[in-house]
């Protein structure tokens, strides 16, 4: 048996890969602590993009320009969601003070809140919406591919789904994006304004700190030029045939990881946390 | 003795496992009420845990399907009516894909004017802008066939339409 301080053991993955876990019982305090810090952090933020971008997408439901779009864009929100589930129930289960992943969601203030602060932009237009979702699948896809060799086995689990799902929001957005970019006058007016609106937002996806910096280490985040190249790739493939200029990433604004958020995240929370807040407590 | 008697306990034990399994797969998919769990092929395994219970290992299709929690909860219900203790583990991994769809499975979508879905090595890579699969019409079989919409109904479909009878139909995205 590995002892507790043989590195080749890895704590969280010995217990993703117990048997007689599942999906609601509790950790059992056997992972290391400044590990189970790091990884709660990293589940807040894939967990937080995923909800804010997902919430935002089904603010279309009903608004899209055709029915095909009403029924794609609540679509990609469910499969953002669905990833957001499962951040929260597990960093509900690494927490231990018996949160569920409806309290993340519902009852968690603006500044506890760890997205990049591209998702919670305004909709916008419909080429905003899809340059964004675009922009934000062509970085998910390759991160979520490089997870799912991550050593925390629930993790890579849920990879391995969601980099599929993420390729399918890939080719729709950017199929939009080309279609759009290399349109009508107007749509490619619109294209680019959309471009110029989001650019500086752009930068926050490969921000490191400190605690990426020890999640890559750790094997709980891939590395990030591998991510950056794919993404890169992708994005060059899709403006080249858009007519888009080739993506600048410079100096930008962020701030969402260490949770300074807009003012326009305060007006998202208040219609996505309306019910809890006003009728605490109800459940379906 | 004592071994053989052990040896007949597991054949009556994998008796009542193969029971189960039966049961649990005839549960209906609450969506797609033509096929059941077992034509999905989302019932991975199923084993007598050391409490005596059986565990059934089940895998969702989409990550944010809404019939995940409640096929768990339908199969737990089928197999607790047959008098067994029954437990259901969400398991991700491997992740499913639409290639464990049974040829039965296929078969019965067909049948309900849903195309079933291509084997993952359709040809087209998942980023490839513009290219689709050769989808075949379930009412002609006409290959002549068009998408309306790379979403649909429900998150494991798509809209297609035949330019030869000219139907709409869902077609099952391959995953």
């Amino acid at each position: 048996m590995a002892g507790r301080d043989d590195p080749a053991r890895d704590p969280a993955r010995d217990l993703a890969r117990d048997p007689a876990r599942d999906l609601t019982c509790d950790l059992d305090g056997d992972i290391a602590d400044d590990l189970a810090d790091d990884l709660l952090a990293l589940l807040l933020r894939i967990g937080d993009d995923h909800l804010i971008l997902g919430h935002r997408l089904s603010e279309w439901c009903g608004h899209a320009p055709m029915l095909e779009e009403d029924l794609a864009l609540p679509n990609m929100a469910l499969d953002l969601i669905g990833t957001a589930r499962m951040c929260y129930g597990y960093a509900a289960e690494i927490e231990g003070g018996g949160r569920s992943e409806d309290d993340y969601a519902f009852l968690r203030d603006g500044t506890d809140f760890r997205h990049m602060l591209m998702v919670e932009r305004p909709n916008g237009d419909f080429a905003h919406t899809m340059l964004r979702q675009f922009l934000f699948a062509a970085w998910m896809h390759p991160l979520w591919d490089g997870l799912t060799g991550a050593s925390d086995a629930r993790l890579a689990d849920h990879a391995g789904k969601a980099v599929k799902e993420m390729a399918y929001h890939v080719r729709h957005s950017g199929e939009w994006v080309i279609r759009l970019g290399d349109g009508t006058a107007e749509s490619a007016r619109r294209m680019r304004a959309a471009l110029d609106d989001l650019g500086p937002y752009i930068g926050e996806m490969f921000e490191s700190d400190e605690t990426s910096a020890r999640l890559v280490v750790a094997g709980l985040l891939p590395d990030p030029a591998t991510v950056r190249a794919a993404f890169d790739s992708t994005v060059a493939r899709t403006f080249t045939m858009a007519q888009l200029p080739p993506l600048e990433i410079g100096a930008g604004i962020s701030g969402g990881r260490a949770g300074r958020h807009g003012e326009v995240l305060g007006h998202l929370l208040a219609e996505m946390q309306f019910l809890q807040r006003a009728y605490p407590g109800q459940t379906w | 003795m004592v071994a053989v008697r052990d040896i007949d306990q597991d054949f009556g034990r994998d008796d009542v496992l193969a029971d189960i399994r039966r049961i649990a797969e005839s549960v209906p998919d609450p969506e797609l009420v033509v096929v059941n769990v077992g034509d999905l092929g989302i019932i991975r395994d199923l084993r007598h845990d050391d409490g005596g219970a059986v565990e059934i290992d089940v895998t969702p299709t989409y990550s944010a399907c809404p019939a995940t929690l409640a096929i768990e909860l339908a199969i737990e219900t089928a197999v607790a009516a047959a008098g067994h203790d029954v437990r259901v583990r969400r398991v991700l991994a491997p992740a499913w894909t639409t290639d464990w769809i049974t040829p039965a499975g296929r078969a019965k979508l067909k049948q309900a004017g849903i195309a079933p879905p291509l084997p993952r090595d359709d040809g087209t890579g998942d980023h490839d802008y513009f290219a689709r699969p050769q989808v075949a019409c379930p009412r002609c079989d006409s290959l002549d066939t068009t998408e309306l919409s790379a979403f649909g109904a429900t998150a494991c479909k798509a809209q297609h339409r035949c330019l030869s009878c000219h139907e709409p139909f869902d077609y099952f995205k391959c995953l």
